[in-house]
């Protein structure tokens, strides 16, 4: 199975509100891509078009070779013609019918025969560890098991692509966690290309080869996790990945290499920044000491947050507020004072003006 | 809208691609069915309102006895004016209209005052026998809406009808004044008797969805129990109030028998016995200036109401059930209370049919002796002396014939309008948000604002002569089934749409992406989901149609004759018992339905029926 998606110049409206904006995207074959952002960005909207669930006013959708979707030629295939799969957020299991007719009802409009549709039923519910369920009804079942058989459902049709529309977040923190990793494992296996939308950002980057973040129906980046998350591509990436969030600073360009804050100078390593700036510091790569550090500057512990295997704390100086995060749980004391150490090869500048990020 | 690309493709090609996109927009499953029920829509209702205003608006044949020179089919706005000056206009128009309203009005408060208390004694307080009290609250509106005036004449009538005295004049040995005997007294008591049921379920709904916390919060503030009734409690059923209100004021605006019936001795009109009157006159230009107005009379009385409930309606929807609802002690008035609720339950349900059947019992009506008792009208033989020389009502087999008329009308009415439900549902809600949807749902909402009997004129303008592709229908069975079905539409598409909403949209897409084709997706998935809504649906609509009178008396003949429009004629033509029995047979048809309902759809509830 080697399918590639490919989506050109993709708009959406729904009356006057803009669901996609010329939204272009390959998706190439075996990958797991996530489509990302918060809710109302059109990430659920670019999926049911590529499902064929939902007709978009311009542009062209490719699945493989075949174009399942032109604005400009007219040409729209329905869902059943489209060869895929999809998991729905309520996983979409007909109550009516028992766990092996929601299975096989795939496999009778493909006429199948009698045999080859009980021996799929066996391997998808074998897949997704669900064996002996056949005869279930989906509500004598609990949320987990129901996405299993969702995804049981899919896969017994072997689609080409697997779409999946945030098929996690109806579970429980445990059973999603559980989940990720058979999801995973899935795909792993599987090969099937996978376009998957979530507003979990740590879904996102723990699951995915590559992910796409929108915003209004924009896309905004699209790339691999790494390099999302450490070199996010505009303010609004900076700000939606992370947790804690992403400290963001105002700041003027002031020399060669450093970044007049107001309170303090910081040390930049991009040469091609002038005037208004914004600078982005992970919390993680703020270094924290409770000795004065040569180059560190003075804030005070305004709080401290553990949490088991991390601690957050909240650093002041004046008003000016940074989250730094450290490993362990942290010795530091409120209303201590702190000294932090920002590391130049890790932070990120962007232009005030357009939010973008500035590449050296 | 973003501003599209400049396209570089030739014109032929953008033709050819739009047309294609018409085309799959065109083909779309919600679409195909959204302009097929438009287009019956436009026959079922469009073209019959039309004819109707045309009909007032043009000479007709029967107009030439009175203007010789008239041109028939010319435009004259004779009927109008025929209708709404001078003394005509006031006979004719202005006095019954005057009445229908003293009626509709009269009796929405007297149902409101009844409906509303019973509902909060239900509800709110902790009154013994409340389950039973709740079942038997709804059986008046099950009944005919007549069974009441019929009842109410057995009793109190005076010798001015039949020259027979009453069971009043028999025991209290003085005949009762024609006030309390005919006229708008008993009408809008036995309107009100009926229609009551309408707050009564309304207003309990919305008193079982306010959280007592509400009314607690104003407790604790140290408010008063009326100033708490009055400016918490009342409020928050206020919505539920006032649709009560448009459903009853339309519904007796319109209604027809029990005006007829305790109307006409004393010639009271109202303006729905005043359209029959004018069309069994062959005044067809008359009769639908009447109707006219009395559309625009209840159009006019549901926007008002609309505008009136406008952003309250939402209150409605608090809710869910799990609310705390605390319960008024009655404390020593608790007995008094039920006793009196009892009564009252009697008074309205057993006392009418114990009349109705002592009535029927009664060889000659008025003699109150047990020689008098007789079997007569309901298994007698033919005898000349009694009844217009027909036998007993179960020997008859003309009544056989109009029973059987009825229950096809019913069924057929009832599978018809489910399954307009089932496309009306599915047209509106895959649709939902787009103007083709809205267009469906507010055409189909129209019925609901004509009175039965001005629905019944509009399809006797429409179906008369043979108009277009459609051959006279007037006189034939499929007349009656196609009015009732389109008096049904605004039934139809609420509860298809309420059924359908119950079905999440991912169910039928995860059918389509299985590549489950229309038809499959129909029989696999949907109709099974929304199977038990549509069965209420079914059987309420059964009901209904069996004992409506209004819409279909205009448009029976005797070999359509029901069992409704039965009643009507016997009562006419001076038989009463036989109308009493026809009666009884009719109650016994409708309740027997009505446990058919309990007992084999779940959640099927008249509540359901009325779009609750």
């Amino acid at each position: 199975m080697s399918t590639t998606i490919t989506i050109k110049n993709l708009s959406k409206h729904f009356g006057k509100v803009v669901a996609l904006d010329n939204v272009s995207l390959v998706i190439e074959p075996e990958t797991f891509v996530t489509l990302l952002g918060p809710s109302g960005c059109g990430k659920t909207t670019l999926l049911r078009c590529v499902a064929g669930l939902e007709d978009p006013d311009g542009g062209e959708i490719y699945i493989g070779n075949k174009l399942v979707f032109s604005y400009d030629q007219g040409i729209s295939l329905p869902p059943g013609q489209r060869e895929l799969g999809l998991v729905f957020q309520n996983y979409a299991l007909w109550p009516h019918m028992k766990v092996d007719k929601n299975i096989t009802f795939a496999l009778e409009i493909q006429k199948l025969g009698k045999e080859e549709m009980q021996k799929r039923v066996k391997e998808a519910l074998a897949e997704v560890k669900m064996e002996g369920y056949e005869d279930r009804y989906p509500r004598e079942m609990s949320g987990g098991q129901q996405q299993r058989i969702a995804l049981a459902r899919m896969l017994a049709y072997r689609p080409k692509v697997f779409l999946m529309d945030e098929p996690l977040s109806n579970l429980d923190a445990r059973l999603r966690m559980d989940m990720r990793t058979e999801l995973k494992r899935l795909h792993h296996i599987s090969g099937a290309t996978t376009l998957y939308v979530t507003h979990d950002q740590v879904e996102a980057l723990t699951m995915s080869t590559n992910i796409a973040v929108m915003k209004e129906g924009v896309l905004q980046q699209f790339d691999v996790p790494d390099k999302i998350y450490h070199f996010p591509a505009n303010l609004f990436v900076a700000d939606f990945i992370g947790n804690p969030k992403v400290n963001l600073l105002d700041g003027v360009v002031s020399g060669e290499n450093s970044v007049d804050l107001g309170k303090f100078k910081i040390t930049i390593d991009t040469f091609n920044a002038a005037g208004s700036v914004v600078v982005g510091l992970r919390p993680e790569d703020i270094v924290i000491s409770t000795q004065p550090v040569p180059g560190a500057v003075e804030f005070s512990a305004y709080s401290v947050l553990p949490s088991g295997a991390d601690s957050t704390i909240i650093a002041r100086l004046g008003d000016l507020e940074l989250t730094i995060k450290v490993m362990g749980i942290s010795k530091i004391k409120m209303d201590e004072k702190i000294w932090l150490t920002f590391n130049p090869h890790t932070l990120n500048l962007y232009d005030k003006e357009s939010g973008n990020l500035i590449t050296s | 809208m973003a501003v599209p690309a400049i396209s570089t493709q030739p014109f032929s090609q953008r033709l050819l691609a739009s047309s294609r996109r018409f085309l799959h927009w065109l083909t779309s499953t919600r679409v195909v069915l959204s302009l097929i029920m438009l287009a019956l829509m436009f026959v079922m209702v469009i073209i019959p309102l039309y004819k109707l205003v045309e009909t007032t608006v043009t000479w007709q044949a029967h107009d030439l006895t009175r203007v010789p020179d008239a041109v028939v089919g010319e435009l004259t706005i004779f009927h109008w004016v025929r209708m709404l000056t001078g003394i005509i206009g006031k006979i004719y128009t202005y006095t019954p209209l005057q009445h229908s309203m003293t009626i509709a009005v009269g009796s929405t408060l007297l149902a409101l005052l009844i409906g509303g208390s019973l509902a909060w004694l239900v509800v709110r307080t902790d009154m013994p026998g409340r389950k039973l009290v709740n079942q038997l609250a709804v059986l008046p509106y099950i009944m005919p809406s007549w069974t009441l005036a019929q009842a109410w004449l057995v009793f109190f009538k005076n010798r001015l009808t039949g020259g027979t005295p009453g069971v009043f004049e028999f025991l209290v040995g003085q005949a009762p004044p024609n006030w309390l005997s005919y006229g708008p007294v008993p009408i809008i008591i036995c309107s009100a008797l009926h229609y009551y049921t309408f707050f009564f379920l309304f207003v309990s709904a919305a008193l079982m969805s306010i959280d007592s916390n509400l009314e607690e919060a104003g407790d604790l503030m140290g408010a008063s129990r009326w100033r708490i009734l009055r400016k918490i409690t009342l409020p928050l059923v206020l919505p539920a109030i006032l649709s009560g209100v448009i459903m009853t004021f339309s519904k007796v605006m319109g209604t027809f028998g029990g005006p007829n019936i305790l109307g006409l001795p004393v010639r009271y009109y109202v303006v729905a016995t005043m359209v029959r009157g004018s069309l069994a006159a062959g005044e067809g230009g008359d009769a639908f200036v009447l109707a006219i107005v009395l559309i625009l009379f209840a159009i006019t009385t549901i926007y008002i109401n609309q505008r009136l409930v406008g952003t309250r309606r939402s209150y409605e929807t608090i809710g869910g059930r799990g609310f705390v609802s605390n319960q008024s002690k009655l404390g020593k008035y608790k007995r008094a209370f039920q006793i009196a609720v009892i009564v009252f339950q009697i008074l309205v349900i057993a006392v009418p049919i114990g009349l109705l059947l002592l009535n029927t019992l009664m060889l000659i009506d008025g003699n109150y002796t047990f020689g008098n008792l007789t079997l007569q009208h309901w298994i007698g033989a033919r005898d000349t002396h009694y009844n217009s020389g027909e036998p007993g009502v179960l020997l008859n087999p003309k009544i056989w014939q109009t029973a059987w008329n009825s229950i096809k009308l019913s069924l057929l009415t009832a599978f018809f309008t489910a399954l307009l439900g089932i496309v009306l549902g599915y047209a509106i809600v895959k649709g939902r948000g787009t103007r083709l949807s809205k267009l469906v749902e507010q055409l189909a909402y129209i019925p609901y604002v004509i009175p039965g009997i001005a629905f019944g004129a509009v399809y006797i303008a429409m179906f008369a002569r043979k108009l277009g592709p459609f051959p006279p229908l007037y006189g034939t069975f499929a007349l009656l089934v196609i009015v009732s079905v389109s008096k049904h539409l605004p039934y139809s598409s609420r509860s298809g749409v309420s059924a359908m909403m119950q079905v999440g949209r991912e169910l039928e897409e995860a059918g389509m992406v299985a590549g489950a084709n229309v038809w499959q997706r129909f029989r696999r998935i949907i109709f099974p989901l929304t199977r038990s809504g549509f069965m209420s649906g079914f059987l309420l609509t059964f009901i209904t149609t069996m004992r409506e009178l209004s819409l279909i008396i205009l448009l029976v003949t005797p070999s359509t004759q029901l069992l409704a429009s039965q009643t009507m004629f016997y009562t006419e033509n001076g038989d009463a018992q036989m109308a009493n029995v026809v009666i009884l047979i009719l109650i016994a048809l409708v309740v027997a339905g009505n446990f058919i309902i309990g007992k084999f759809s779940r959640g099927g509830s008249l509540q359901k029926g009325l779009g609750m």
